[in-house]
């Protein structure tokens, strides 16, 4: 069986635990991952004050119960696998360089901030700031794949330089923002000042948007490239009609304030 | 041995180390990636004056490719690594990137792997663009058709090339009968190809000449016309017309099954003999005795 810990009681406030991956637990025993501290508000406190510990560490962490108030889940992972059977709270997988985190629930604010490599799944919505830069920081996900299969919120993918985000539902204001390079997919709506900023990379979107006048419209066609996008998407699960892969889609080029070599593509209708 | 009375004449085919690359070319229809096909493997039908031979290994359906389009597979080799990689450049660049609607990937998994894409991305001349999808980068180009997408990096593999039959038939129309059948049952096997026009070729080649600075010249043994002049004519009587089939594949085993299923559709009436084309076994790596491909066929006497 491997390492799991099960929530039995609720933090007050959030936990900072970026101790939950599993290299931290590697050849422990549970008395010795009970007694691993955390940062309890401003105090530290030993795990077994939240979670109850069974299973073995094998590469793979196992986390039941509503962890919503638990942060930084899989925080600067290189190796392994984390599942989160509930929900997980803000900065899940953030700066994180290798391995699997995968959230049953809803995932709070920061999921992947400056994440590197690696990949993160949440099968329910996301927060905002979604694969984003650290606030102050120039630079977001420098590689990696995030995939929600619900909705995100706003500012995700901001000062992205590469790796891949797909969202299945829709996303909030400013998806994109200061984009260096990589790639965003939004098979729902975008919200508003979609790419603010950016100066390179793709941002796709499966529905129409209004987008600034530092825009410009490049032509309407049928981009290959996004056919092999939605297969690797729809092998992961996410739902990309039939009718997509081959649609014409509108090319926009952006930010008019930056280098303009940023993409967005919409859905022709 | 006999086959349908046809000798099998107890020789060997002699075969050569070489490398190959197995390209799939998708469009916007078949008639698109045919288009490219042909045309990448146009001119390379022998590495003595091609620098690559190269050959359409299948047709793919759209179900089984990257971006869900109809699509070619293509096996292309040369005799190095290095080689292999220009050659792919050159004619990716040249064939499939020119042909419209066309994208371009790797279709050999391989260890080692040569930069194509990585190279054709500078005719984007700063606008190309790349999407990094389960470690596999694709570069796409823009185009005036759109984007030429093709993939960074090819996996290149030794592989075999030089597999040969020899058809030797009292004239042209059953010996040309029995390379066209033996050539459409060769085809059939997966991971090789059949340079030559159609697969077939006539002017089978000796290494050497008397003149210096032809480095292969006509396989005077096989030739009717020189039955009387040459050293050391290799045909019988009632021979009046020989074609040969070149195979190249990716490994040893896949080249041992295309000639064997040639050897089972050529015979027929007019077909006298089926022999095998070698160098006394000093110059290739592989020797492929026809014997070894039909132990079932029937002993002589």
């Amino acid at each position: 069986m491997s390492l799991t810990l099960t929530l039995h009681t609720e933090p007050e406030v959030p936990l900072e635990a970026e101790a939950l991956k599993p290299e931290r637990f590697e050849g422990m025993t549970a008395a010795q991952i009970s007694a691993v501290t955390v940062l309890y508000g401003n105090q530290q406190a030993p795990l077994g004050d939240f979670f109850r510990v069974a299973g073995q560490p094998d590469g793979e962490l196992c986390i039941r119960g509503d962890v919503t108030r638990v942060k930084m889940i899989g925080a600067g992972m290189t190796r392994g696998r984390v599942v989160v059977e509930g929900n997980a709270g803000m900065h899940l997988g953030a700066a994180m360089s290798g391995g699997e985190i995968f959230v049953a629930g809803n995932a709070g604010d920061w999921v992947g901030a400056e994440m590197s490599g690696g990949s993160i799944v949440v099968k329910g919505n996301a927060g905002h700031l979604l694969g984003s830069a650290a606030r102050g920081g120039r630079v977001g996900v420098r590689g990696g794949e995030i995939i929600v299969h619900g909705n995100a919120g706003n500012e995700i993918g901001s000062g992205m330089r590469r790796g891949f985000i797909a969202v299945a539902g829709d996303s909030g204001d400013f998806t994109g923002v200061n984009m260096l390079a990589g790639t965003v997919v939004v098979l729902g709506r975008l919200g508003w000042r979609t790419g603010a900023g950016m100066k390179r990379g793709s941002i796709v979107s499966c529905h129409p948007a209004e987008l600034l006048p530092t825009f410009s419209y490049a032509c309407t066609y049928r981009p290959v490239s996004l056919r092999l996008v939605f297969g690797h998407l729809r092998a992961r699960g996410l739902p990309v009609a039939q009718e997509h892969f081959a649609a014409r889609y509108h090319r926009w080029s952006g930010d008019g304030i930056e280098s303009n070599r940023g993409e967005v593509l919409l859905l022709a209708a | 041995m006999l086959i349908d009375d046809v000798v099998i004449v107890d020789t060997f085919a002699e075969a050569f180390a070489m490398w190959g690359a197995r390209v799939l070319i998708t469009a916007e229809n078949e008639k698109w990636a045919l288009a490219a096909a042909r045309s990448m493997t146009g001119f390379a039908t022998s590495v003595i004056g091609c620098k690559c031979e190269a050959g359409i290994e299948r047709a793919v359906p759209a179900t089984e490719t990257p971006d869900g389009r109809p699509g070619m597979a293509v096996l292309l080799f040369t005799t190095s690594e290095d080689g292999l990689a220009k050659r792919l450049v050159e004619r990716v660049g040249q064939c499939v990137m020119t042909c419209p609607t066309t994208a371009c990937y790797n279709a050999l998994a391989s260890e080692s792997m040569v930069v194509v894409g990585g190279s054709l991305r500078y005719f984007g001349d700063g606008f190309q663009a790349s999407k990094l999808l389960d470690s596999r980068r694709f570069w796409r180009v823009p185009v005036m058709d759109g984007e030429f997408v093709v993939e960074e990096r090819f996996g290149v593999q030794p592989a075999v090339g030089g597999g040969n039959l020899l058809l030797l038939g009292e004239d042209v129309a059953p010996t040309l009968a029995a390379a066209e059948a033996a050539a459409a049952a060769m085809r059939t096997v997966p991971g090789v190809i059949l340079p030559f026009p159609d697969g077939v070729v006539r002017s089978g080649s000796k290494v050497g000449s008397r003149y210096k600075s032809v480095i292969a010249s006509t396989n005077d043994a096989y030739c009717p016309t020189l039955r009387a002049v040459a050293t050391a004519s290799q045909l019988p009587d009632e021979v009046g017309c020989v074609l040969e089939i070149v195979i190249d594949g990716l490994d040893l085993p896949a080249v041992e099954e295309a000639m064997r299923r040639g050897l089972a559709a050529a015979p027929r009436s007019g077909l006298r003999q089926i022999s095998a084309g070698n160098y006394g076994g000093n110059l290739g790596q592989y020797k492929i005795a026809l014997r070894d491909l039909l132990p079932g066929a029937r002993r002589e006497g």
